[in-house]
């Protein structure tokens, strides 16, 4: 066996030293403003990955088409960090050594957001991340942003939602413990539930990658609780949807963003429907600014846009508000111009930079039905 | 009590997924005396294999002939990747250093998770829903569902035949004798070759079992989905003694009913670490497994 490890860790370190290699650094051109971004586009949470990269694209596309940024045109390059924490530390230093771009939007999830942070700082390059919704990321320092509401403020939406709205007051929770996301929401919602006069019965744990979640589902059973909050991602809600529903358990299930995908409905099918979860915009809104995003989306990738989607088209055009607002195209400058965004009109709502470089914007619940959410009440901050 | 038995049950019938695929490591540790790392992926494109010939012949809805035809196109897929994967990645290195071979064994791997990531998605996809997800029968508050049932029962079945295979066939017999003496087997009359590929090929039809079980009763699929039950089972087969049928099969048994009670009594932060604990404890006092014979170090 001894030796099996050690040709594992030899192989390991193999690999590493491959992805490290480097190919020819690209030619600048000054008509050009050269924007990377980084997302999941294989793996675990590919369709994150997928939709932020066109939301991505159909904004960089949309503003190019309208004459760039004060003449200049944009240039968009993606790589893909295949949901993986060391493929993002690759690809980030990558954007930053070898394509030399002036700003980064980040990714989806939190935890990746997180890594790629710590090096958007240490080159100074600002960061603004789409959809990280955990608190730390923008701890990082001061060159990091969001675009998105923070955990916090979600947990509370859910445990307000599931006081006042449905008028419940004893949850479990079943988190997934490997994701910032997912243990950052617990932890509030926990707390916020407790000083609404909630409590919280079960707290139970999983793993990304799980398939089975029943020995978890039959012991919250047991614990007969009225709501189960699982602020995970898709693909594992999804299969806990329908094993609750296979153990017969009728409690409503409560979550987060991260249920936010086309596949919850594929993969749960019927047993995901009448389900609750917060999220950033609803497509049933009548703004006309989402109308158009919805049908232009919809027209370029026969898809409809999801929620990841809307926030990275957001994200591309707050960062190209920055650009705009910067004398001379530099890092630092794009930086202090996106803490001073206020009351941008986006897709997603009014969005406005706090101190901590977190965006304020207003909430919504949605309840799913089929592939559709329906919107069921908004909350503001 | 209820709650007792609600999580063996899940543990026995996860227990089952893993004794299916511990079997597959164990089977060719047991002839090559090498650890096959595409093991879980060759899983992988047998849950794939059934997807793709459920959706061509557009035969999604439950019925014993869409299961039986799923599972058959599971088992032959597997079977023919196993094939592939041992001709034209094993034998060229027959007689080059065990140390090759496990690279090219984790290189496979790669290949077949990133490469299926490029042909079939990343995203997962939807398995369809090859049994009836009605309650078949109700004991005690738990209740039954074809897929659970069937787990239990095909699993049965596949190792009685694996078990009548080895030790009553002609084929069987040559098995045991390359995996006892491979440089003695040959001299006897025995195609070696045509056994190690036979072992490959049978390993891989029970990963094939396997992934469709787990495809209909879990119905998310994606090209990564036998990374973590791959590392599980194994765990299940070093556990029982790497080598050993018997002990693939118990070791399997025993973790998948371990990894339920723990979730299930409250460290459920605690089941990756379980298998892991489990393995350095049986390696440290009995170093060759449950049921394994002591050898010399072959890899």
């Amino acid at each position: 066996m001894k030796k099996i490890f050690t040709s594992s860790i030899l192989t390991a370190s193999m690999i590493a030293f491959a992805s490290t290699f480097s190919s020819c650094t690209p030619k600048t051109n000054n008509n050009e403003i050269v924007i990377g971004s980084y997302s999941s586009n294989t793996g675990a949470t590919a369709t994150f990955g997928v939709f932020q990269k066109r939301g991505i694209e159909m904004a960089v596309e949309e503003i190019n088409a309208a004459g760039g940024i004060n003449g200049k045109k944009i240039k968009h390059i993606n790589y893909d960090n295949k949901s993986d924490n060391d493929e993002t530390l690759a690809v980030v230093n990558r954007l930053i050594s070898q394509d030399k771009v002036v700003a980064i939007i980040g990714e989806a999830t939190s935890g990746r957001s997180k890594i790629g942070a710590q090096i958007a700082q240490q080159y100074k390059i600002p960061m603004l991340s789409s959809s990280a919704t955990n608190p730390d990321v923008t701890k990082v320092g001061h060159y990091i942003f969001r675009a998105c509401f923070i955990d916090p403020f979600q947990g509370k939406v859910m445990s307000k939602f599931m006081v006042d709205n449905l008028k419940l007051k004893k949850a479990a929770i079943l988190r997934d413990v490997k994701s910032d996301y997912s243990v950052g929401l617990s932890d509030i919602f926990k707390e916020e539930l407790k000083k609404q006069g909630g409590e919280v019965v079960a707290d139970v744990a999983y793993q990304e990658g799980d398939i089975d979640f029943k020995s978890q589902l039959t012991a919250i059973k047991a614990k007969n609780p009225e709501a189960i909050f699982i602020p995970g991602y898709y693909n594992e809600v999804a299969l806990i949807a329908k094993q609750a529903k296979e153990l017969g358990m009728k409690q409503p299930l409560l979550g987060g963003d991260g249920w936010s995908s086309p596949k919850l409905f594929e993969i749960a099918k019927e047993s995901i429907n009448g389900h609750y979860f917060s999220n950033h915009y609803t497509t049933e809104s009548t703004d006309p600014k989402t109308v158009s995003f919805v049908k232009n989306f919809k027209a370029k990738y026969n898809e409809d846009a999801d929620v990841m989607a809307a926030l990275a088209y957001d994200a591309t055009y707050m960062m190209a508000e920055a650009i705009k607002n910067s004398s001379s195209v530099t890092s630092e400058n794009i930086r202090d111009n996106l803490a001073k965004i206020k009351d941008f009109k986006g897709v997603t709502g009014n969005i406005t930079m706090d101190e901590n470089r977190d965006a304020v914007k207003s909430a919504v619940v949605v309840q799913v039905e089929g592939a559709n959410y329906k919107f069921i009440s908004s909350v503001s901050p | 009590m209820q709650e007792f038995l609600q999580h063996t049950l899940n543990g026995l019938s996860f227990g089952s997924v893993y004794a299916l695929v511990a079997l597959g490591y164990t089977m060719v540790y047991g002839i090559l005396a090498m650890i096959n790392f595409a093991h879980s992926d060759i899983y992988m494109m047998g849950a794939f294999g059934a997807f793709y010939v459920i959706r061509f012949f557009n035969m999604g809805d439950p019925s014993p002939l869409h299961f039986t035809i799923g599972l058959l196109a599971s088992m032959i897929f597997a079977g023919f990747i196993g094939f592939c994967v041992e001709k034209f990645a094993y034998k060229p290195l027959r007689k080059s250093d065990k140390m090759n071979v496990l690279i090219t064994a984790i290189g496979v791997s790669i290949l077949f998770e990133f490469g299926g990531q490029i042909v079939f998605g990343a995203d997962p996809k939807s398995f369809p829903q090859l049994l009836s997800n009605e309650v078949v029968f109700t004991f005690s508050d738990i209740s039954f569902q074809m897929v659970d049932i069937m787990i239990y029962v095909v699993t049965f079945i596949s190792l009685i035949g694996l078990s009548y295979l080895i030790n009553k066939t002609q084929t069987g017999r040559a098995m045991r004798a390359v995996s006892s003496r491979p440089d003695i087997a040959p001299l006897m009359g025995i195609n070696s070759n045509k056994i190690i590929s036979t072992t490959f090929v049978v390993g891989s039809v029970l990963a094939g079992i396997a992934a469709v079980l787990v495809a209909i009763k879990y119905p998310k699929i994606d090209p990564m989905m036998g990374v973590k039950i791959g590392t599980s089972s194994f765990v299940a087969a070093v556990f029982g003694g790497i080598g050993s049928l018997p002990g693939a099969v118990i070791g399997g048994y025993i973790l998948g009913l371990g990894e339920y009670y723990l979730v299930g009594y409250g460290a459920s932060t605690y089941k990756e670490a379980l298998s892991f604990s489990l393995l350095i404890l049986v390696l440290l006092l009995k170093p060759a497994g449950l049921m394994g014979t002591k050898t010399k170090e072959k890899i």
